[in-house]
């Protein structure tokens, strides 16, 4: 018997759970979670089994996070959700949505972190119950010029995700800001440094003197692969990277070994958790007018097996043609099983799973609202 | 007694009550900030979907004392008032 599985799905009115077994045709959803609600982001607790926190807000109401215990089915508001300090005068931010969650490191079980939109970075020491900020970032005097005017984020506002935890040391941090590029910290988040050598900014003009930017990018979304800290990836909105911290600072542009006809445009990525060198993107269409949907109206996961220097086409399942898919930077994820699970959930509330590492796909959940994030629960 | 009328927005935190009744402490006139306070104390967590940390009420909720929308959580208030607060619309 196959090991069973929970996905926890985030929507644009509501939160739900699926679960199956790896291959099984018949998952079964729950009933909706706060329906109505903007859920950005579900996520499971490795270190603490049956612990969920889900982050929504958004709508007429301000923005709040909530905390299970019993791995999803039921959820009690936080004490204290991310909220930035009050000033004294018109200049305080204030949170419009928690758009990510990342929990922290092993040895620090009651940590977690959370990305906002407006951008700013969060830390919990006690499992997610009561917050605060990282004013090491939000509060760094160089924080605006990194992060750029409203305009320079999302249509719906700009955010911090991506935040990683290095597994191999607490006191290691990075971030993506949308827009304002990578930042790095070794001393848990109280200094910051910007981390986009490398990366294009092709929706700026050239610097005159020919340097390149260091900050102002727009990374989509960036992993950190589990068994080497060292080896980082990421989708952005100008193409896939990777850089081995441990060999420099500079990112290296791996999409440029995309079909040309395909690009390297999108939003998730992830890899493989037993081997570094493999990792799925799920390409979207970036020319023209950005329509950021599946290239040519046929979707497809792309493959590499080899750290970014080769891709290959996985489509087996997916509609061979009118298919014009958008699958957002939180909406793709994998379980830890042999062979390898992935998800990936799309704007038009499908959620889809292969169950041979991508050779094939299957719907799993049709008809959900537009889906924002997909996480797995960890064992 | 100042009566309170609620959106159904806020169903999770008052379990669908529709209106409360406020009497609130009499040393000084009430404004409503004093409401919003008392709101939380009744239906904990309350007041951060209503109100930010910069203390502005949220874009897409409206709060009227009687029929005129307040967005200023210092309006003094008589202590007799009728509010209602609204889960603005806001498109669609």
């Amino acid at each position: 018997m196959e090991t069973a599985i929970r996905v926890l799905l985030g929507t644009r009115k509501g939160a739900w759970l699926l679960d199956g077994r790896a291959g099984q045709n018949n998952w079964q959803l729950s009933d909706p979670v706060h329906l109505g609600s903007k859920v950005y982001h579900v996520v499971g607790d490795p270190r603490n089994p049956g612990l969920v926190l889900l982050a929504e807000g958004g709508g007429h109401l301000g923005p709040s996070l909530f905390r299970s215990t019993d791995a999803g089915m039921t959820f009690d508001e936080v004490e204290h959700p991310p909220q930035f300090v009050r000033a004294e005068d018109e200049s305080g931010r204030s949170v419009d949505h928690v758009f990510w969650l990342t929990p922290g490191h092993s040895d620090q079980p009651e940590t977690w972190y959370a990305g906002t939109s407006p951008q700013g970075l969060f830390r919990s020491r006690d499992g997610g119950i009561n917050w605060e900020e990282v004013t090491g970032l939000n509060d760094h005097p160089d924080f605006f010029e990194w992060r750029g005017s409203d305009k320079d984020g999302t249509p719906d506002g700009p955010k911090l995700h991506s935040v990683i935890v290095d597994h191999s040391d607490p006191m290691h941090l990075l971030v993506g800001m949308s827009g304002g590029g990578i930042f790095e910290s070794r001393d848990e988040g109280a200094s910051w440094t910007p981390l986009n050598k490398g990366v294009a900014m092709d929706f700026y003009p050239p610097k005159e003197d020919g340097s390149e930017y260091l900050f102002g990018h727009d990374p989509h979304c960036m992993v950190m692969h589990p068994l080497d800290a060292n080896r980082l990836y990421h989708q952005n909105h100008c193409g896939i990277y990777r850089l081995d911290r441990d060999k420099g600072d500079r990112w290296e542009r791996i999409g440029d070994n995309m079909p040309r006809e395909v690009g390297d445009i999108g939003f998730p990525i992830v890899t493989h958790p037993r081997n570094v060198d493999t990792a799925w993107v799920f390409p979207m269409d970036g020319s023209g007018l950005w329509p950021r949907t599946s290239p040519d109206g046929r979707p497809a996961v792309y493959r590499t097996i080899d750290g970014g220097r080769s891709w290959e086409r996985q489509d087996r399942g997916f509609p061979a043609t009118q298919a014009w898919m958008t699958v957002k930077r939180q909406c793709m994820t994998t379980d830890t099983g042999d062979p390898l699970g992935i998800y990936l959930g799309n704007s038009s509330g499908q959620l889809w799973g292969s169950f041979d590492e991508g050779e094939s796909w299957q719907i799993l959940a049709a008809n959900l609202p537009e889906i924002f994030s997909v996480e797995t629960l960890p064992a | 007694m100042i009566s309170v009328f609620l959106p159904s927005q806020l169903d999770q935190y008052t379990d669908g009550l529709r209106k409360v009744q406020l009497s609130l402490a009499a040393d000084q006139p009430p404004c409503l900030q004093d409401v919003i306070t008392a709101l939380d104390q009744q239906f904990p967590g309350v007041a951060f979907r209503l109100i930010d940390e910069q203390q502005r009420i949220r874009r897409h909720i409206a709060i009227f004392v009687g029929e005129n929308l307040v967005r200023d959580l210092a309006a003094p208030l008589d202590g007799n008032d009728r509010i209602q607060i609204v889960g603005a619309l806001s498109g669609g």
